[in-house]
């Protein structure tokens, strides 16, 4: 079983590398399309730009890889972050199409002045599943936090395909999956046992 | 809702760790990595290592360390020391690392601030702020690199100045109130925290969690500390030790 993780411009991509090897998978970069191909499952991580973002994604035959091996084989790719983003089919971050693998906008947060609430989000905070899932345990007495830095969310067209609600000013959908394609705007990578968790699930799928 | 961040502040000098006070008098804590392994066990919120001599002998950061470092870390974590490249800032962004901090860098030269930010988003910037006091009691921006202070433009504009040139977080601390664990420097806090709308890292003078709560409620999104969390006891002995996560719960939730 063998994790491809996509090299997208810059983020910081050992951190994902060390997480998958910690919980027992087997983790690669990806560079070149060819290498789409060997991959059992897919990783897009990512911090930065929307539009930087996809502008690397646009490489030598990368896209209709990425498109043959996730729609048509079905195989499980996961966005991280700005990955999860990237999965959508705009943001209002930048003017670059998405890759629109799930259907869902990436907004701004807006928030009143008097919340005084600081941009980005950035810290730990609770993740509410809203339903049963692959990645985040539906019913449990245990409180699910993972670390979160960004400024855009993702709010999907169709409302269930959100898995994972997270309250920050007013509730946005920090966890999505529709069949086998998922996105996290946490990192996983950096959420030390609850992150663990829930990279072992993506890697036992 | 949002949690506020409580992070142990590391100091590196040399290859060991160290604890300063008044940013003098550097005191051997311990191994870096022995250190981050017990931080890891302990589930900290996020990591924050800072070579306090790279940019003091201009030297360039110790990669090989802070990969190592980076390894170990299954939580954020922030380097600063001794960066003054895009160059040297993406490769320690290679190294694993999620955040890079800065001061001698950007301290006269806002234009840097910028380029990082565009290049690596301002999520990845945190400005570091030292103020310290002048015998007359008028706070300054302290140059920790020459032990200078900065007296042409007020701390606080200067502060609103890098916030706007990019940094999306600001790491402020109080040169004398490092180490003494007497209590944070609120009234600095609150005035920081009002002129910026990115996050605010309170560090210097923790010496309890009511101090992180009152850092807290002063305005900070996330407390730092350094002696707190590996001095036990009058005598300043070593250990490592951070809040069970239910005692944070808590702090935060009294008012």
């Amino acid at each position: 079983m063998k994790i491809g993780i996509l090299e997208v411009g810059i983020s910081n991509i050992a951190s994902v590398y060390r997480m998958i090897e910690k919980v027992g998978g087997k983790a690669y970069y990806i560079s070149t399309a060819n290498q789409i191909f060997n991959a059992d499952k897919i990783i897009i991580p990512g911090v930065g730009h929307f539009d930087k973002g996809m502008k690397s994604l646009h490489k030598n035959g990368w896209i209709e890889a990425l498109y043959e091996r996730i729609t048509v084989e079905k195989i499980p790719v996961m966005g991280i972050c700005l990955g999860m983003q990237l999965l959508c089919n705009k943001s209002e971050e930048g003017i670059e199409k998405g890759l629109s693998l799930i259907d869902a906008d990436v907004k701004k947060f807006r928030f009143d002045s008097e919340k005084k609430l600081k941009i980005p989000h950035m810290g730990w905070n609770i993740v509410h599943s809203v339903r049963d899932n692959d990645l985040i345990p539906y019913i449990t007495n245990d409180e699910y936090r993972y670390y979160f830095v960004h400024s855009y969310h993702v709010e999907p067209i169709d409302p269930n395909l959100t898995i994972g609600i997270t309250n920050y000013g007013a509730e946005f959908c920090a966890a999505i999956q529709s069949d086998n394609i998922y996105g996290v705007q946490f990192h996983p990578e950096k959420s030390h046992r609850f992150g663990m968790e829930l990279m072992k699930r993506f890697i036992n799928l | 809702m949002l949690k506020h961040r409580v992070i142990p502040s590391l100091l590196l000098h040399n290859d060991g760790l160290v604890k300063t006070i008044k940013f003098k008098d550097p005191k051997y804590v311990g191994d870096p990595i022995n250190a981050i392994k017990i931080f890891n066990e302990k589930e900290v919120d996020e990591l924050m290592l800072l070579d306090i001599t790279a940019s003091k002998k201009k030297r360039s950061p110790n990669y090989k360390l802070i990969e190592q470092i980076a390894g170990e870390c299954f939580m954020p974590l922030t380097y600063g020391g001794g960066i003054k490249s895009e160059k040297e800032a993406s490769q320690i962004f290679s190294l694993g690392v999620e955040k890079i901090c800065l001061q001698t860098a950007v301290l006269d030269n806002l234009p840097f601030i910028t380029s990082l930010a565009e290049r690596f988003g301002s999520q990845s910037i945190t400005v570091s702020i030292d103020l310290k006091k002048n015998w007359l009691g008028k706070t300054y921006l302290h140059h920790a690199s020459t032990g200078k202070l900065l007296k042409e433009d007020s701390w606080l504009e200067n502060l609103k100045k890098m916030v706007h040139a990019g940094a999306g977080e600001v790491l402020l601390n109080s040169v004398d109130k490092d180490g003494t664990m007497s209590g944070p420097a609120l009234d600095l806090i609150q005035q920081a925290s009002d002129a910026i709308d990115v996050p605010l890292v309170a560090v210097g003078g923790i010496s309890n969690l009511e101090d992180i709560k009152a850092a807290v409620d002063a305005g900070a999104s996330a407390v730092a500390a350094g002696s707190f969390f590996v001095f036990q006891g009058p005598h300043r002995a070593v250990l490592i030790t951070y809040p069970k996560y239910h005692e944070l719960e808590k702090l935060f939730r009294k008012t």
